[in-house]
């Protein structure tokens, strides 16, 4: 149960090994955190950050669960596994996803479908399957990294930007449907982050590292906020976006 | 309904189903249907954490001024009334008729259940002892919906782990117990001023003349620093006598509700300029020399409750109260509090210090011999969870322990090394729910039952 100074007393971590997800699990652990839950496929490469953790903090339980981000029928009982690790889940960090950076898909399409599948399949039951257990428990903060890609969907990242969209747009409304009940979602938009997931890849207009999305995620985890930015001028620079004509935005450098 | 609620303090606020019963078959009804994440019994909210509150749960409003009639005996002040019953109601009905209640805390809005399940204290514990001490007997309904009379001689294990329970060994049904006689509706009280907490300490140790008051506490100016480190206000008081009231009719008694706080207050409003200004007024406004007075009921004892949802001035963020208590010989020890708060530039409106007198049998009673200090911060201060986590710890090693009815943020151990009885407690509060029924935020957040 979370406490009255907003300490998550329990922290878990969908993707276990994503950078941005670590940051922000970094960001919440203060005194009054008693659980962290890993959830990822490579437990080895999890723990490392683990061990992180337990050195910071010795009072902090660590645990790991296993599971594979493209299983989207097992999410239900990943669940599962977390709750009876932890009880109540206070907030819940949902990061895994694939980018697909450098596949040509048109040459390949069956490449799509591990995307599809980890990026939107699996998460919306995931999210679901969350949503169900914070329904129960009359509270709890779901947070879910979405991408600006997904706001318009740009013709070098389709397939990514694609998945992106229909998660947010998904996740949007879910959040809708468990304001009664006392959970919530906050929808993380981060422009390009400076991670693991796109070393090699040429740095976007107002990119930002893991520990900067981490800390405005952390703010925005104690606020009622539904959805942010980061860096959160990308708000409206893609409050622009949107509405640029057609022939416009294909002329646009990306 | 399934409802958002808080406590007092507006902070880890959660949704649970609400339900108001009219009778104790309607309690009986709903503890009867699979509950699975379980009941509480909740008051009027006034206890500042997750007391009364049960995420996904079902929450039973007891708070009912009406709902059962307060019978008095008139020669002897023996009362009994039903746990929904505030100590509003009560003392409007009693005071008038000779009879005060035994122990009022800052606040006449509580309930006889909340008073029972908190075991309440106030200015007079030094003298009287905690709320529970004053119970002579209590009907609860245990989670198989059978009503059961405890009393310190009927099963006075499950009494005992009744009174300050938290509400987690059944419900309350009503209460019988000891009023005070009085004999006029005000009291006396004396004032002073007292320049630095050394002085403070010797105005209110057990070897000054403390105990001659029946009522006694002290407010602190926490941002005071240098030679004035805790200075403070020491107020005292007695029951005015029929000499000392003039009053044709001295047993009169009429509080008033003066203000609402507004509806929305945005965060900040309460911040260090003004509660330096407010304390400095404060201590400036009380006289240099002891002084007498004659002031109403409400005005010594609740004068926060002539403002209406006074709790809404810390503003969405919400605010926590901070309690705990250390033995009569750990001074030091609040010296370093009062440094530790000083130094991480956390201010606090109104900190209270009082002496408490001897503990009760309540394994889980918060009162005992000692030095008692209480705190409103804003919850939104920066690094306020260090901040505790480091006064939680000085606090403990002084075997000092703290007031769960207050607690938003201490961890589970914190309640195990404070309260050295407390597996005897969980114990016995298990063999009196054995099927797990009550479940608060509070109880899941610290162990005190299974989630």
């Amino acid at each position: 149960m979370k406490n009255g100074l907003g300490v998550a007393q329990s922290i878990v971590l969908f993707g276990g090994t994503s950078d941005i997800g670590q940051a922000i699990v970094s960001d919440l652990l203060r005194p009054g955190v008693a659980h962290v839950v890993l959830v990822s496929r490579n437990i080895e490469e999890a723990d490392r950050f683990g061990q992180d953790i337990t050195q910071r903090y010795p009072d902090i339980d660590v645990h790991h669960v296993r599971f594979d981000g493209q299983d989207a029928a097992a999410m239900t009982r990943v669940v599962q596994e977390v709750v009876s690790l932890v009880a109540d889940i206070d907030v819940v960090i949902v990061a895994q996803a694939l980018l697909g950076d450098g596949i040509d898909f048109l040459q390949n399409p069956h490449e799509a479908i591990p995307l599809a599948t980890v990026n939107f399949t699996a998460t919306m039951t995931l999210l679901l399957a969350l949503g169900h257990q914070v329904n129960q428990q009359g509270y709890g903060r779901i947070v879910l990294l979405s991408s600006v890609a997904g706001e318009r969907v740009r013709r070098s990242n389709a397939v990514y930007g694609a998945t992106k969209a229909g998660i947010d747009a998904f996740a949007l409304a879910l959040d809708h449907e468990l304001s009664s009940g006392g959970g919530s979602i906050l929808v993380v938009r981060p422009g390009f982050v400076t991670s693991k997931m796109t070393t090699g890849m040429q740095k976007a207009p107002f990119s930002a590292t893991p520990a900067a999305v981490a800390k405005s995620v952390a703010r925005a985890i104690d606020s009622n906020a539904r959805i942010i930015w980061t860096p959160s001028i990308l708000r409206w620079v893609f409050m622009v976006f949107r509405h640029l004509p057609t022939a416009l935005w294909r002329r646009m450098p990306f | 309904m399934r409802q958002k609620l808080s406590g007092w303090g507006r902070t880890a606020w959660s949704y649970s189903d609400v339900v108001t019963p009219s009778s104790s078959q309607d309690i009986s009804a709903v503890i009867a249907a699979p509950q699975h994440r379980g009941v509480i019994a909740r008051g009027l909210g006034r206890s500042y954490g997750a007391a009364s509150q049960n995420a996904g749960g079902t929450v039973i409003e007891m708070a009912n001024d009406e709902a059962s009639p307060i019978a008095l005996d008139p020669r002897t002040g023996v009362v009994t009334a039903g746990a929904g019953v505030s100590i509003d109601a009560l003392l409007k009905y009693c005071v008038p008729r000779g009879w005060f209640v035994p122990v009022t805390p800052g606040t006449r809005f509580v309930t006889i259940g909340g008073a029972i399940g908190s075991d309440i204290h106030g200015k007079n514990h030094h003298v009287d002892g905690s709320f529970g001490a004053h119970v002579l007997s209590m009907r609860v309904m245990l989670s198989t919906t059978e009503i059961i009379e405890l009393s310190p001689s009927i099963r006075p294990d499950w009494f005992w782990a009744t009174i300050a329970g938290m509400g987690l060994t059944g419900i309350v049904i009503d209460a019988t117990f000891q009023m005070l006689a009085i004999s006029s509706s005000m009291m006396h009280v004396e004032t002073e001023r007292l320049q630095n907490f050394d002085a403070l300490i010797a105005a209110m140790g057990s070897s000054s003349d403390d105990d001659g008051y029946r009522y006694s506490v002290a407010w602190v100016d926490l941002l005071a620093s240098g030679s004035s480190l805790g200075r403070g206000v020491l107020s005292r008081g007695e029951h005015a006598t029929r000499d000392q009231d003039s009053r044709s009719e001295p047993l009169v008694y009429n509080p008033k509700v003066r203000v609402s706080a507004p509806p929305w207050v945005p965060n900040g409003v309460i911040n260090k300029l003004s509660i330096k200004a407010f304390n400095e007024a404060w201590y400036r406004k009380a006289p240099r020399r002891r002084t007498e007075s004659i002031e109403s009921i409400a005005g010594f004892f609740h004068p926060l409750d002539g403002v209406r949802q006074w709790n809404r001035l810390y503003g969405s963020q919400g605010f926590i109260q901070y309690q705990f208590i250390v033995p009569l010989d750990q001074t030091d020890v609040l010296r370093t509090v009062i440094g530790q708060f000083a130094d991480a530039g956390v201010a606090s409106f109104l900190a209270v210090l009082k002496r408490m007198g001897e503990s009760n049998l309540a394994p889980m009673s918060f009162p005992t011999a000692g030095w008692t200090l209480t705190l409103d911060i804003a919850a939104g201060a920066r690094g306020l969870p260090e901040l505790l986590s480091a006064v939680d710890t000085v606090v403990l090693d002084a075997g000092g322990r703290h007031y769960l009815a207050k607690d938003a943020h201490v961890s589970p151990g914190a309640v195990r090394k404070g309260y050295d009885r407390f597996e005897e407690w969980k114990t016995i509060r298990n063999e009196m729910d054995p099927t797990g029924v009550w479940k608060s935020d509070l109880g899941r957040r610290l162990g005190l039952v299974d989630p």
